[in-house]
């Protein structure tokens, strides 16, 4: 008998990757859109960072809101290539 | 000829059944955390759902073309008489899970119900042991560590980038998280399950020499079985979405959003990689570590050890039953006649059960506090659970009852007022979304 270990693996790391990643990125867009903008120095860098959206002007609210923008198209991005993954 | 076409028909009848069961039986997959956290009133969810499962059976034309998956022996003639009893056995054991409201495999019972007709009609040689270890008891034990180990690590990370915010400023944003993840977990279960009845629907048919080998389903197949499922879906196994949301951890609106995004990526990235691994088992797994990973969390690990029996039951068990079955098929049309009538009058004893303590959606996400308190076995545990109503179920007697009426109808039980109150909540969260 062979079990499939690789395969097994592979959908523990993917699986793993992914939630982390989705969850992060989209807790990133919320905290970047809610109302208390002056949380952790950290949060808005990182959203910033996150999103690659360039400092242009604006306030680090600004700056929040479109990384958080950003943040939640990538989101999208990923749920349309779960949709492509169901119907493929 | 026109008794193999009885036949048949009655083997598609009991496939649009099994659909069915399937239906209401994972509605609490994809819909659990949603309704318990409020993100949708229970009636929106499992419409929301009813209707993504239809479309998902329409999106994918890759239907299964064996319904074991390689476990069986299909092609040393697999008769009609065989698909007929494991489907029956596969129903019996969904609805007594169902029952007990604990969450287990659908397709767990149509392999074990397969599998019991199978040996008891053609003998062990039809099965195929390696394929049972490869594509049921590996993916058992892995679908639950996989899920709940990357919804930890998911819920923690969240509750760690929120912790500067407002529970009720970020209530929005989870609250959309929770209906997209959950809206893919339905399409997939669509796409997935609602194949799996066609494909047993097609090689009926192809048995019975209607339609031509490796031909693709009829229209009619295709539309029977994915109303059948989204009628399941929206009749909402309750009692199930009631254990998931409640009874196995409180969710909050962060930890919904990590097991439902956890959920959906691993039945995803799973069926894409190629080792498929059980719906029920990864969105179970998922609200465990959802459960495990909030500080302060409580997992009740009784209600999880129950769930965790089910699971472990449910291929023996639905084997058993459709072994029964298959014995009794064998002996001719009276014998497949006198399966037809115990399985329906199983059923409807079943369903009279239920009225006994129903869960609907008025009182879903009470918790059910005997569930969480019963050092016991799992056979007695099932058997209680069907006992006498402990807790506010009188709240159901009319989904629409103000609570001073469900009061009243419950004063011989002492946590009326308790249930009263948890029932108002109830009816207000499913008004106001």
């Amino acid at each position: 008998m062979s079990i499939d270990w690789a395969a097994l693996g592979q959908v523990f790391g993917v699986s793993l990757a992914v939630t982390v990643g989705v969850v992060g990125v989209f807790t990133l867009g919320i905290v970047g859109t809610s109302r208390k903008a002056l949380g952790p120095e950290g949060a808005a860098v990182a959203t910033a960072t996150a999103g690659g959206v360039p400092a242009q002007g604006g306030g680090a609210t600004t700056l929040a809101r479109s990384g958080a923008y950003a943040c939640f198209a990538l989101c999208a991005a990923v749920v349309a290539y779960g949709i492509y993954l169901i119907v493929a | 000829m026109e008794h193999i076409t009885l036949l048949i028909g009655i083997v598609i009848i009991t496939a649009l059944v099994f659909d069915f069961t399937n239906g209401f039986h994972d509605t609490a997959n994809a819909m659990a955390t949603t309704i318990s956290t409020g993100a949708l009133g229970p009636r929106v969810a499992v419409a929301m759902s009813a209707v993504l499962n239809l479309i998902g059976a329409f999106l994918s034309v890759e239907v299964a073309k064996t319904i074991s998956g390689g476990i069986l022996d299909e092609d040393s003639g697999i008769r009609p008489e065989v698909i007929f009893a494991g489907l029956v056995g596969a129903i019996l054991w969904n609805l007594v899970t169902w029952l007990a409201g604990l969450p287990s495999s659908s397709s767990h019972a149509l392999f074990g119900g397969l599998i019991g007709a199978t040996v008891a009609s053609v003998g062990i040689d039809g099965v195929n042991g390696d394929a049972i270890v490869m594509k049921v008891l590996i993916p058992a034990v892995a679908a639950p560590l996989v899920a709940g180990i990357a919804t930890i690590v998911a819920t923690r990370l969240t509750y760690r980038l929120g912790r500067g915010r407002a529970a009720e400023d970020t209530a929005k944003g989870y609250r959309a998280g929770q209906i997209a993840s959950a809206a893919l977990v339905s399409l997939a279960h669509g796409t997935n399950d609602a194949q799996k009845t066609m494909g047993v629907i097609t090689l009926a048919l192809v048995t019975g020499g209607v339609i031509a080998p490796d031909s693709d389903p009829p229209m009619w197949v295709i539309v029977s079985a994915g109303l059948a499922i989204a009628l399941g879906t929206y009749l909402g196994g309750w009692r199930i979405i009631r254990t998931m949301g409640k009874g196995i951890t409180d969710i909050q609106p962060p930890q919904g959003f990590a097991a439902q995004t956890g959920a959906a990526t691993v039945i995803l990235a799973s069926s894409h990689i190629g080792f498929a691994l059980s719906t029920t088992q990864v969105c179970s797994g998922a609200v465990m570590g959802a459960g495990v990973g909030r500080k302060g969390g409580v997992v009740r690990w009784s209600t999880a050890g129950r769930m965790v029996a089910a699971w472990v039951l449910t291929l023996p068990a639905a084997g058993l039953i459709a072994a029964g079955s298959a014995l009794l098929a064998d002996q001719g049309d009276w014998g497949i006649t006198a399966v037809a009538v115990l399985a329906v009058a199983g059923c409807v004893v079943i369903w009279a059960l239920s009225r006994r303590k129903p869960v609907d959606a008025s009182n879903v996400n009470e918790v059910g506090q005997d569930a969480a308190a019963e050092p016991v076995g799992v056979v007695t545990a099932a058997l209680q659970s069907v006992a006498p109503p402990p807790v506010g179920s009188a709240a159901t007697a009319d989904s629409t009852a103000s609570p001073d009426t469900v009061s009243g109808t419950t004063t011989d039980q002492p946590k009326a007022i308790a249930a009263a109150g948890s029932a108002a909540r109830a009816a207000s969260s499913s008004t106001s979304s």
